[in-house]
């Protein structure tokens, strides 16, 4: 019998040299077949990271396929008027804690960030680390007003829908919820619908999978004809996307295909779906660069209002006049612009001083692409 | 209204930005204008100062007094000065424990003897509850010179070394403040790196101790110094098997966690292999590694660039957030 591997051992299989050779080499004899470079959107900014992180970008180039980055990094695409709302909040009110992400603290906005704000007495920003931490801070301080601003897409959300409907069962009545909340479906038919992006197929998020299942992407295969593979975070995993993607190319056979069986099944999370269902709704929700989308987003139901940060503290989630200028996050977010053919990138953007939310998230692409990539524009 | 944010902090670019336009303009004179980890000062001596914040006080595999004797004993040895005295300064939060206070004492003693230094001057302050956070300490060190780091001279072909595995101290802090609610063996690597001091002699041209900011950032700095690009290979990094397991979970890049016992080593190409068997035989370069080069073949000069476990390449930039405040 071969001597089992550990988890780790496996996992470095994943990322191994002649593994992604082979695949590489796959790659490209299909897009030699095809006889023409092909453009694919990863959609989620977890896999930008796999990408720059392991150096793919430009083997894949050399095999014919250049990637373009899509919306996925709620970070980037909340707007900036949420963070302006907890900023007016912990300014102007006393005994405040708004607990967030971390990279949630360092967004640029016409107000500063919630790292540069200077909170009321009694108040303060908090970082944590899950919403539940938010929630037992709650528990902690009866005499504060603990809010939890989430941004987060299906990956996230559960877990918040989960803290939502604790604190509802626990009573607590000092915890609200502000949530930023986004579906990936409606996104990419958005985009799909305003047909400015030229691509040829999708990588699907592998987390986001895990929880919608399969069929969430199926119109992007039946209504617009469009290949697309659900894949996973691995070097390897993002390549047998990428592989089965070129595959439906040239085959001329669009479909959903799951590359990260590992972790997705065909009907997603039932659990989370229901809790999803139980404690949100959906309605149109505006993201920065696409706009106003039909259901794209999740806000608590009616029955569940008394969580509502929005209307506890009765926050004005609207934009106002923005004051940056010339930061171009929004044709980045769709896939329409090259983080380094921002007339900002590199220049007057950079991870210390940030324009915009993609040089600010660990999910966004320009950060990603100042962070790993090495070329003549940047320096 | 500009205030300053924990990054300035951080040893990252933002820190770097801060000494160049902040500090270097005021208080510019030729000893600081170098910018090394201690002033190398006349009569063959060497002066640096170190302050240490860590929170908690006590982790696995060390303590603030363990580390505020290696952290400033390390910076003088990679400045190529052997550690002789000290300087000891204590700001203490009123009514922390007495036998708190003693068992950071005795560590600091313990360290002093292990590293041959002497604590000849010191100084003590009391704050009121609140004010501080139970004990920081400042230590300053003198030493004196026993060789030269000598960043111009390195060229294609000298070695990358690092003296072990890289990132544990980092990690051991994040998880001792159980923010993320995850227990691991790993500890703290905190300990002297005065066996590298022979070696001033024997072939180093340049060394740094990997702290803040963790190798990555290192390599970064040393890639500025230099006149070509340097070339490290992701698998040769050494990194323990906790640590692999731990950094997946949490998603952390191992290469921008910090140590405080490693150290990196640019050596000679024709002293490299003499360098890697006296290193690998003292009891703390064990786990010696050659992890690059320095070339002229890929990459730009500035450049530190990683050949990626699946054979990309990938740049590496200076840590600009903060991973985590108060890890020394």
């Amino acid at each position: 019998m071969p001597p089992r591997k550990s988890s780790l051992e496996t996992l470095s299989d994943w990322r191994s040299g002649p593994t992604i050779r082979n695949l590489l080499r796959a790659i490209s004899r299909e897009t030699e077949a095809i006889n023409r470079p092909l453009r694919i959107m990863e959609v989620c900014g977890t896999h930008t990271m796999t990408l720059h992180r392991s150096g793919l970008k430009p083997l894949l180039k050399e095999a014919g396929v250049v990637m373009v980055s899509g919306p996925g990094c709620p970070v980037c695409i909340t707007p900036d008027y949420y963070h302006e709302a907890v900023i007016d909040l912990v300014t102007s009110q006393k005994n405040i804690i708004a607990t967030t992400f971390g990279d949630m603290t360092r967004v640029p906005t016409g107000r500063g960030s919630l790292q540069t704000t200077v909170p009321s007495p009694g108040s303060e920003i908090k970082i944590v680390y899950s919403p539940d931490e938010a929630l037992e801070l709650a528990g902690q301080h009866p005499e504060k007003e603990v809010m939890f601003f989430g941004a987060g897409f299906e990956t996230t959300i559960p877990a918040i829908a989960f803290t939502a409907k604790k604190a509802a069962a626990t009573g607590l009545k000092n915890f609200t919820l502000l949530a930023a909340l986004w579906l990936i479906p409606p996104a990419l038919e958005a985009i799909l619908r305003s047909g400015e992006v030229d691509i040829d197929g999708f990588i699907y998020p592998g987390h986001v999978s895990v929880i919608i299942g399969q069929q969430a992407y199926s119109f992007v295969a039946e209504k617009y004809r469009l290949p697309g593979a659900i894949a996973g975070f691995e070097p390897a995993d993002v390549l047998l996307g990428i592989l089965s993607v070129v595959r439906q190319v040239r085959a001329g056979r669009p479909e959903v295909a799951n590359e990260y069986r590992r972790a997705v099944r065909a009907e997603g999370n039932p659990g989370a779906l229901a809790l999803m269902a139980e404690m949100l709704e959906p309605y149109e929700a505006e993201w920065r660069g696409l706009g106003r989308i039909k259901n794209s987003g999740l806000r608590l139901k009616s029955e569940w209002q008394k969580l509502e940060a929005a209307r506890r503290f009765n926050l004005r989630l609207q934009p106002g006049k923005s004051l940056k200028s010339g930061c171009r996050c929004g044709e980045v977010l769709k896939g329409l612009l090259e983080p380094v053919d921002c007339p900002l990138f590199a220049r007057h953007c950079n991870p210390d001083h940030p324009q915009g939310p993609c040089m600010v998230s660990y999910e966004g692409a320009c950060l990603i692409e100042y962070k790993y990539s090495s070329g003549e524009k940047k320096k | 209204m500009k205030l300053v944010s924990l990054e300035m902090g951080s040893g990252g670019r933002l820190m770097q930005d801060f000494i160049r336009e902040k500090l270097l303009p005021v208080f510019k004179n030729r000893y600081l204008g170098l910018l090394h980890d201690s002033a190398l000062l006349p009569a063959g001596l060497a002066l640096t100062t170190d302050s240490y914040t860590v929170d908690p006080i006590f982790f696995p595999g060390g303590d603030i007094g363990t580390l505020c004797v290696n952290g400033t004993v390390n910076d003088l040895v990679v400045s190529a000065a052997r550690p002789e005295y000290l300087s000891l300064a204590l700001i203490i939060e009123e009514g922390l424990e007495m036998a708190t206070l003693e068992r950071i004492l005795r560590s600091i003693k313990k360290t002093a003897v292990r590293t041959r230094v002497s604590i000849v001057t010191g100084d003590t302050k009391v704050v009121p509850r609140g004010q501080a956070d139970k004990i920081y300490i400042n230590t300053a060190g003198v030493g004196r010179l026993v060789g030269r780091p000598q960043p111009e001279k390195i060229k294609p072909g000298d070695k990358i070394l690092v003296t072990g595995p890289v990132g544990e101290h980092g990690l051991a802090i994040m998880l001792a403040r159980n923010n993320f609610r995850m227990t691991s063996r790993v500890r703290s690597d905190c300990a002297p790196l005065i066996f590298l001091l022979p070696l001033w002699k024997n072939g180093a041209l340049w060394m740094r101790d990997i702290t803040r900011g963790g190798l990555a950032t290192v390599l970064s700095e040393l890639a500025d110094k230099i006149s070509y690009p340097l070339l490290v290979e992701e698998e040769r990094i050494p990194l323990s098997r906790t640590l692999r397991g731990a950094v997946e979970i949490l998603g952390i890049d191992p290469l921008y966690l910090a140590c405080e016992g490693r150290a990196l080593l640019v050596v000679k190409e024709s002293e490299a292999n003499r360098a890697l068997k006296f290193l690998r035989n003292s009891s703390s370069g064990r786990q010696t590694t050659v992890i690059g080069e320095v070339q002229d073949k890929t990459g730009r000069k500035g450049e530190a660039l990683l050949r990626t476990s699946s054979g990309g390449l990938r740049l590496l930039e200076p840590l600009t957030s903060e991973l985590l405040p108060r890890i020394c």
